[in-house]
């Protein structure tokens, strides 16, 4: 123990003090000159991307990465807009985290300055950094992200998927009109907000129709071991089962409800457009999916699309690359029309937006979201690979 | 110190604070904050608060917890729910809204009373059991408890579950989360000075002697672990309730357990000094890191593993071991003046 | 009543999984006292050593029993050499340092191989070649495949096997006395530094098989797999009794059991924290474990 004990008072306040000098000097140091927003300046047009390029949600980050890359490398190679001014595009990581996604924004428009946002894929990220962007007065595109609240936040914010109820009202019609089911049962990924909403959608929706729903099961990404639930489900003998997760799970899913003996039809978003789909093999038989983008839509503007991606990334785009791609055309195409890149002109001009795009026609409603059909896929594994099949279109509405 | 210049210290301390604020919120005449550096500073103001909690139940006790994470979950949810719920109710029994500062500040002390609360309240659930093991068991079961509360908190609707809680009000800004930062400093410090602190470095050098010696250790530890975890409850309820920052229960998860480890663990744990360092490095190093991060994605974490294991084989205790900060080593710096007492290694031993 | 069957094999055949995961972590917590959380993760090096091993082999496109043994030993072989390298270099220099030093360098490897592998495999899943052409057998509306068959019998040969080796070999004794008391042992010539090892290589090679027999059965394999079943496992060795082998076997099924049999109920959200809430509530009422014998700490 050391002498001079009794000659010193307790520091009670030593550390709040130099806290208060260390606080002080930081927001010192992070003073800035006040600055309006972003002028337009002529040069490059610079826009920021933010995705989860690592962690739980990296296979949808690339995808989205992958499309938006190839759009902007498209249109600067034709030239670029508003005069010859070409994308200058920034990509920051989020982690998977919604915290991520706010520090990405925030460093994206106050930093690097950007006059457009575009992302994110997954719900929750997206309605994190969405204030952001409002607040800011910057335009934010998201490529994907289908919970209905991510457009609300403001008219800054827009979408070029369908959102939730949507797919929802497609599939149960579906289900209920072609498949002739009337007793469905749902799984649904508690852990993701996208498989949430869209288990809602299909319930109140099927209900509408007049069919049972039986009480919806819970399992939650990650998960490898669904046969606890499944046996279950199968007890109950349903028409046909909603999946509504992502990939990963979906294919498992599929495979442990056909090792059960399970034999009944099997249905599922977006979500299940992804690689590791292959993990179903022959178990995809008799499952069908909506989604926004058909591989195999003979139209010349998809086609194009495809051989371009595949070209470029050496393999088949899925439907969230094919998403990001029709994002920025619809930013640059808004561009255009206002012919400026400052926030309130290319807001009202993506506000008004009407363009035909991979995923469909992209024409803008009042609510920010974009009014089009949504195509109902047969899932088929031919040759070691998952191919989707066409089999009918419906409409909103 | 004398009853007087205590508050004359915390009402300068509250008026620098108040000051900044506005600086931080408004600007000053041609001047603002950079939004990105500003949402930095506020992230490390709230991480200081984590760290320097768990360094009280870590550093300072000796237990091993690995559940902060879902301390911050416990108080964060409360806190939010109360704001989202019945903030404007609160607001308006004051005549104002939440929006301004006194609706604002008001939502803010109830919901941070009522968070840490709920969060202490969990301390004790998980500490009276858990507390008469031995350290890796508690490891364990805070681990357990804080993936328990992850996994309840997804099946809340009325809590955002999945999607995060989105609709949180954001009443937090820079003056409360430095304001609790430096409580939690204060309290953490005070307890370390205490006899009750030395009770707990008593425990944490050989739990059996203090037992052995009248220290009623299970009693002890879990005093610290509920004071711990309703500071935690503290920082959650600022986090959730900071603009653009939703209380998501993926994130709150072992993972952020662990990156609170790290930080102590870096800045050594048993310092408080320690641990603002530790806070503060661990949350500017990632954003610095960005377009590291951009070239080689995924490192990033990776460089946070390796740190750890290199840390406990070569310098277990941390950059800063249990050293403090303090005014006369300072001034024994800054004014080449002979040292007042034996500053440099004088930390939460004494 | 067939319902009840079903779920009864499929929480056995989960609980295998567990159990055969739960015997490395109880057989390393017993000569070690240290709780390695890299354990999952190697379970899951496991899983993707098999993975390359099997594409080398292109099993994928000609299934074979004697390609699947040649890939399972394989990969028990690689972890094997993996757990001895972490033990050498990670935990070894922290042996005499405090517990929570040894505990947070076990956080750092296995962040370290969860993160790591996500950088080097990639974070998107893979999936498994099917090694064995999927079968499924029927016995009266209750369905197994072979490969949950397969882990149930690996998982039950690997516990008779390491009994024997712990209680009739001379290395097993070996071990039994490094973990009794490290000092001693030493002073009695007993090269502990290698029976450290050599345990540490027998978990891991138990882990990598486990990582196989699963990746069979459930073909979906990611860098982040191993966190969430390594931490069950932990718990059902605890709950078997930590340090007891035949207890891993007992807890692994018991978890395997409760999970399936939540998840056939409304709660099935709740599964997750089935594993953790059994932890708590052991520790509090038999902290030793089903089957463990309570130890006397002395001063």
């Amino acid at each position: 123990m050391g002498s001079g004990a009794h000659s010193r008072r307790p520091r009670r306040t030593s550390r709040i003090g130099v806290l208060l000098v260390v606080a002080i000097l930081a927001v010192a140091s992070a003073c800035e000159r006040r600055q309006g927003a972003a002028s337009d300046s002529g040069g490059e047009i610079v826009i920021g991307m933010y995705g989860s390029l690592t962690g739980d949600g990296a296979s949808f980050g690339q995808s989205s990465k992958e499309g938006t890359e190839l759009a902007v490398e498209e249109i600067n190679a034709a030239g670029g807009l508003l005069g010859g001014r070409k994308f200058k595009l920034l990509i920051e990581d989020d982690q998977s985290k919604p915290e991520e996604a706010s520090n990405a924004v925030t460093k994206l428009i106050s930093q690097d300055r950007v006059v457009a946002v575009l992302g994110e894929v997954a719900s929750r990220r997206s309605l994190a950094a969405a204030p952001i962007a409002q607040r800011f007065q910057v335009p934010m595109i998201t490529p994907s992200s289908t919970n209905e609240r991510v457009t609300e936040v403001g008219d800054y914010i827009f979408r070029v998927c369908f959102i939730d109820p949507f797919q929802g009202e497609v599939l149960a019609k579906f289900a209920f009109n072609d498949l002739k089911a009337t007793k469905v049962a749902v799984l649904k990924d508690i852990q993701q907000d996208y498989s949430v909403g869209l288990t809602d959608s299909i319930v109140s929706h099927f209900k509408a129709l007049g069919g049972e729903v039986l009480d919806p099961v819970s399992y939650t990404s990650g998960d490898s071991d669904f046969k606890a639930i499944l046996t279950q489900v199968r007890s109950q003998k349903p028409d046909a089962v909603f999946v509504t997760g992502y990939y990963p799970e979906a294919a498992i899913i599929t495979r442990q409800a056909r090792e059960l003996g399970m034999t009944m039809p099997m249905l599922g978003g977006d979500g299940w457009v992804g690689d590791a789909l292959k993990n179903g093999r022959e178990a995809l038989k008799n499952t069908y999916i909506s989604n926004h983008y058909s591989g195999d839509n003979p139209d010349p503007l998809v086609q194009t699309f495809r051989k371009s991606y595949r070209a470029r990334f050496t393999r088949e785009p899925d439907s969230i690359a094919a998403l990001a791609y029709d994002a920025v055309k619809l930013l640059a195409d808004a561009m255009t029309r206002a012919g400026s890149t400052e926030g309130p002109k290319v807001r009202d001009a993506l506000a008004k937006a009407d363009l035909p795009g991979v995923t469909g026609q992209l024409k803008m409603n009042a609510k920010r979201n974009v009014d089009k059909p949504a195509v109902i896929q047969e899932v088929t594994f031919v040759d070691g690979d998952v191919k989707f099949v066409y089999k009918a279109t419906i409409n909103p509405g | 110190m004398r009853l007087p210049r205590k508050l004359l210290a915390i009402g300068l301390g509250t008026a620098v604070l108040v000051a900044l604020n506005q600086v931080f919120e408004h600007g000053f005449g041609n001047f603002q904050i950079n939004p990105y550096y500003a949402r930095i500073i506020n992230l490390i103001g709230i991480n200081v608060t984590l760290a320097v909690s768990l360094n009280l139940i870590n550093g300072l006790a000796g237990q091993f917890s690995i559940g902060h994470a879902g301390f911050m979950a416990v108080g964060g949810y409360t806190a939010t729910y109360f704001t989202v719920y019945h903030g404007q109710a609160l607001a308006a029994l004051a005549g104002s809204t939440l929006n301004d500062a006194v609706g604002g500040s008001l939502a803010m002390v109830v919901s941070l009373t009522l968070g840490a609360s709920a969060a202490a309240l969990a301390g004790l659930v998980v500490g009276i059991p858990s507390l008469r093991l031995r350290g890796d068991y508690l490891a364990i079961v805070t681990l357990g408890f804080s993936e328990i509360i992850r996994v309840l908190i997804l099946n809340i609707p009325a809590v955002g579950g999945a999607t995060g809680f989105t609709d949180a009000i954001p009443i937090t800004n820079f003056f409360w989360i430095f304001a609790m930062a430096m409580v939690t400093i204060v309290v953490v410090r005070n307890i370390a000075t205490s006899t009750f602190g030395h009770a707990l470095a008593t425990i944490r050098g050989d739990e059996i002697a203090a037992e052995a010696m009248g220290i009623n250790t299970t009693r002890h530890k879990v005093l610290a672990f509920v004071i711990s975890a309703a500071l935690a409850g503290v920082a959650g309820g600022l986090s959730g309730q900071l603009f653009a920052n939703p209380l998501n229960p993926q994130n709150l998860n072992f993972v952020k357990s662990i990156e609170v480890i790290v930080m102590i663990v870096l800045g050594g744990i048993g310092s408080i000094t320690g641990a603002t360092v530790g806070a503060t490095i661990l949350t500017v190093l990632p954003e610095a890191l960005r377009s590291f991060d951009r070239q080689f994605p995924g490192l990033r974490m990776v460089v946070y593993a390796l740190l750890l294991i290199l840390m406990m084989i070569f310098r277990p205790q941390g950059l800063l071991g249990r050293w403090e900060l303090t005014w006369s080593w300072l001034g024994s710096r800054l004014w080449r003046r002979p040292a007042a007492g034996p500053a440099g290694t004088a930390g939460l031993d004494r | 009543m067939e319902t009840f069957f079903q779920q009864l094999i499929n929480g056995l055949s989960l609980g295998a999984i567990y159990a055969l995961i739960a015997l490395g972590y109880t057989m390393v917590y017993g000569v070690l006292r240290l709780i390695n959380f890299a354990h999952g993760d190697v379970y899951m090096l496991g899983a993707f050593a098999g993975y390359f091993l099997a594409n080398a082999l292109q099993l994928d496109a000609n299934p074979s029993v004697v390609g699947t043994i040649a890939v399972t030993i394989g990969s028990m072989a690689i972890c094997a050499g993996i757990g001895v390298l972490i033990e050498r270099f990670a935990y070894r220099p922290v042996r005499h340092h405090s517990r929570l030093t040894s505990l947070i360098t076990a956080i750092g490897v296995s962040l370290l191989l969860e993160y790591g592998g996500q950088v080097v495999f990639g974070a998107t899943p893979r999936f498994f070649p099917q090694m064995i052409r999927s079968r499924i057998y029927s016995f009266g509306g209750v369905q197994i495949t072979n490969q949950s068959l397969l882990i149930i019998v690996v998982a039950v040969i690997v516990m008779f096997g390491l009994e024997f080796v712990v209680h009739r070999t001379k290395i097993g004794k070996a071990m039994r006395a490094t973990s009794f008391n490290l000092s001693v042992a030493k002073l009695m010539g007993i090269n502990t530094d290698f029976v450290i090892a050599f345990t540490f290589a027998l978990g891991s090679a138990l882990a990598a098989a486990g990582g196989v027999m699963v990746a069979l059965a459930i073909p979906r394999i990611d860098p982040l797999m191993g966190l969430m079943t390594g931490l069950k496992a932990f718990v059902a060795a605890v709950l078997g009794g930590i340090g007891n082998i035949p207890g891993a076997m007992v807890g692994g099924v018991l978890i395997g059991l409760m999970e399936t049999w939540l998840g056939a109920t409304a709660y099935s959200t709740y599964r997750d924290a089935v594993a953790f809430s059994v932890l708590i509530l052991i520790l509090l009422f038999r902290p030793a474990g089903i089957l463990g014998t309570a130890t006397i700490e002395k001063v």
